[in-house]
């Protein structure tokens, strides 16, 4: 689990079923744990009126497990760009009653939160659970360019180049953490560089 | 008589300048002889004639300096200037509030003639003379905010009032120190401020929200706050830190009085009539060491505040590099008299 920083860092809970008609839960490699220790405490055929759709891991894993929930609707997806198409249709059809529950990666979390957003869902309403892995999605302050998959600090912009002190500011407006030059006054200082989102 | 308009710049050859005038007027912000966050704000109200307080809407000899300096940043980088698409209406409340304001307090510059909601503005310094339709967004150049505020001295935040929270969802942000709209739209008053170090801890969030969403239309506040900036540069933006940031190594002995500069921002909070929003105002005033000492009674309270400051502030305005060259050179105009009370010079 991430720890607590600053207030504009997301705090991420447990999931938990919610009174509603339809559930959505959008999930990428080990949040489908999140999902199947929640399925353990669920009202039985609580997921008849549910979709779930999985970007798995690198690893391939858990997707039988979730296919097991027998959901209304099941959906592979190889990754969160060629889901979105999807995604946004199905959030732009989608009636008061659907819930929302997000579980993975932060960068999974925060990009199907935006989606959510445009939508108009409330973000507070949206059951969200923190798994696997740290790394951040980044923007560049001074590019503005995403650079996804984050581990180190600082880290290398994939755009422009320059080298960024990954802050805990956080943006759910662009699903991103605030990146800035680190160097700035001086290009000449390197700090080393680390292993801290893994 | 009107203003003397200057012509500078605050970038390049950094030609900027105060007159003697403006030197006197110049809103010190220190009122004792240390700095800590306070919840420091008072109603805004006229202040003594001469004063930046003069007029609630404060323009003076930089006004078009600045405006020429904000169309370059604008043309460089647009998303300096956005706002979500629930904002137009609190726009207009913001264009009908500058255009009073100006005029009221300029009336040999600015000129707002109104017949129903066909207006006419005249802005003699910036040359301009549009009619338009107010509430109609196509007659006019731009969007109501960024039309008017491309026409006003300071940053300007527009604030979406909901669920007792405030959202910054609209702005004109060209000459910020050190935070980005970009990044920052459509965030609550906490989420924008989390960065800010000490304050959350002290509680000064909470208490500043509960005041600011009870603020009553015609009833507007201020507060003061500061920080420093090497050369008279206006965009001290995150966005271009890696091109203004060298500048802070810049700093000797030799050119402490004419590089480093007091940047005192005047923020003041306006209720808006028709969308109940909050806009804030943040007026920039720059001053050179050269210009501030001047005044002996800054210089020595100066010294004693950029002396005495804690570290993680230091840290945080980013004075960190050239503090020690700056207390040595403001230690020799500290003879360690007494300073008297309040703000203003002796």
């Amino acid at each position: 689990m991430a720890a607590k920083t600053i207030i504009s860092r997301p705090v991420y809970g447990t999931l938990s079923p919610q009174p509603g008609k339809h559930h959505l839960f959008i999930a990428d490699a080990e949040g489908a744990l999140a999902i199947t220790d929640m399925a353990r405490t669920a009202p039985s055929g609580f997921f008849d009126g549910a979709e779930i759709v999985f970007i798995p891991g690198p690893d391939g894993k858990h997707a039988g497990a979730l296919e097991a929930l027998k959901p209304t609707q099941f959906h592979l997806a190889p990754s969160f760009a060629s889901l979105l198409p999807r995604l946004k249709q199905t959030l732009t059809n989608a009636h008061m009653g659907l819930r929302l529950y997000l579980a993975g990666t932060e960068g999974l979390i925060g990009q199907a939160m935006q989606v959510a957003l445009e939508a108009g869902i409330d973000h507070t309403s949206m059951q969200t659970e923190h798994r696997g892995s740290l790394a951040r999605r980044m923007q560049c302050v001074h590019c503005k360019g995403i650079t996804e998959n984050v581990t180190t600090q600082p880290a290398t912009c994939s755009h422009c180049g320059l080298l960024l002190l990954v802050r805990d500011h956080y943006s759910r407006r662009l699903a991103a953490f605030q990146g800035v030059c680190i160097n700035a006054e001086d290009r000449s200082e390197i700090p080393p560089i680390e292993e801290a989102f893994p | 008589m009107g203003i003397t308009f200057r012509k500078e710049t605050f970038r390049d050859d950094f030609t900027f300048k105060n007159s003697p005038e403006h030197i006197r007027r110049f809103p010190f912000p220190f009122h004792e002889d240390s700095y800590m966050y306070a919840v420091n704000i008072e109603p805004h109200v006229v202040g003594p004639k001469g004063s930046v307080l003069e007029n609630l809407i404060d323009v003076d000899e930089h006004y078009v300096a600045e405006m020429q300096d904000r169309a370059l940043v604008l043309a460089e980088d647009p998303l300096r200037c956005q706002s979500l698409p629930h904002m137009t209406l609190a726009g207009w409340d913001l264009l009908e509030l500058l255009m009073e304001q100006q005029a009221l307090g300029y009336p040999e510059h600015f000129t707002l003639t109104r017949d129903g909601d066909r207006w006419r503005w005249i802005n003699r310094p910036l040359g301009i003379d549009d009619t338009f339709t107010f509430g109609d967004t196509s007659t006019l150049p731009y969007g109501p905010m960024e039309y008017i505020t491309r026409q006003s001295q300071g940053d300007f935040c527009i604030l979406d009032q909901r669920d007792g929270n405030l959202w910054m969802d609209a702005g004109m942000v060209t000459t910020q120190a050190d935070w980005s709209l970009d990044f920052d739209i459509g965030m609550n008053f906490f989420e924008w401020h989390a960065p800010v170090p000490l304050a959350h801890e002290k509680g000064i969030f909470v208490r500043a929200l509960k005041f600011l969403t009870n603020i009553q239309q015609g009833k507007p506040a201020r507060r003061l706050n500061w920080t420093m900036t090497i050369n008279p540069r206006l965009d001290t933006s995150p966005e271009n830190y890696h091109k203004w940031g060298p500048d802070r190594g810049t700093v000797t002995p030799e050119n402490v009085g004419d590089k480093v500069h007091l940047r005192v921002e005047l923020q003041s909070f306006w209720r808006l009539p028709r969308s109940n929003g909050i806009v804030f105002p943040i007026r920039c005033y720059l001053i050179k060491m050269d210009e501030l000492v001047t005044q002996p009674k800054w210089a020595r309270r100066l010294h004693r505040v950029i002396r005495d400051l804690p570290e993680e502030l230091a840290t945080y305005k980013g004075l960190t590099r050239y503090r020690p060259t700056l207390v040595e050179w403001l230690s020799k105009l500290d003879d360690g008299s007494a300073t008297s009370p309040g703000f203003g010079p002796d």
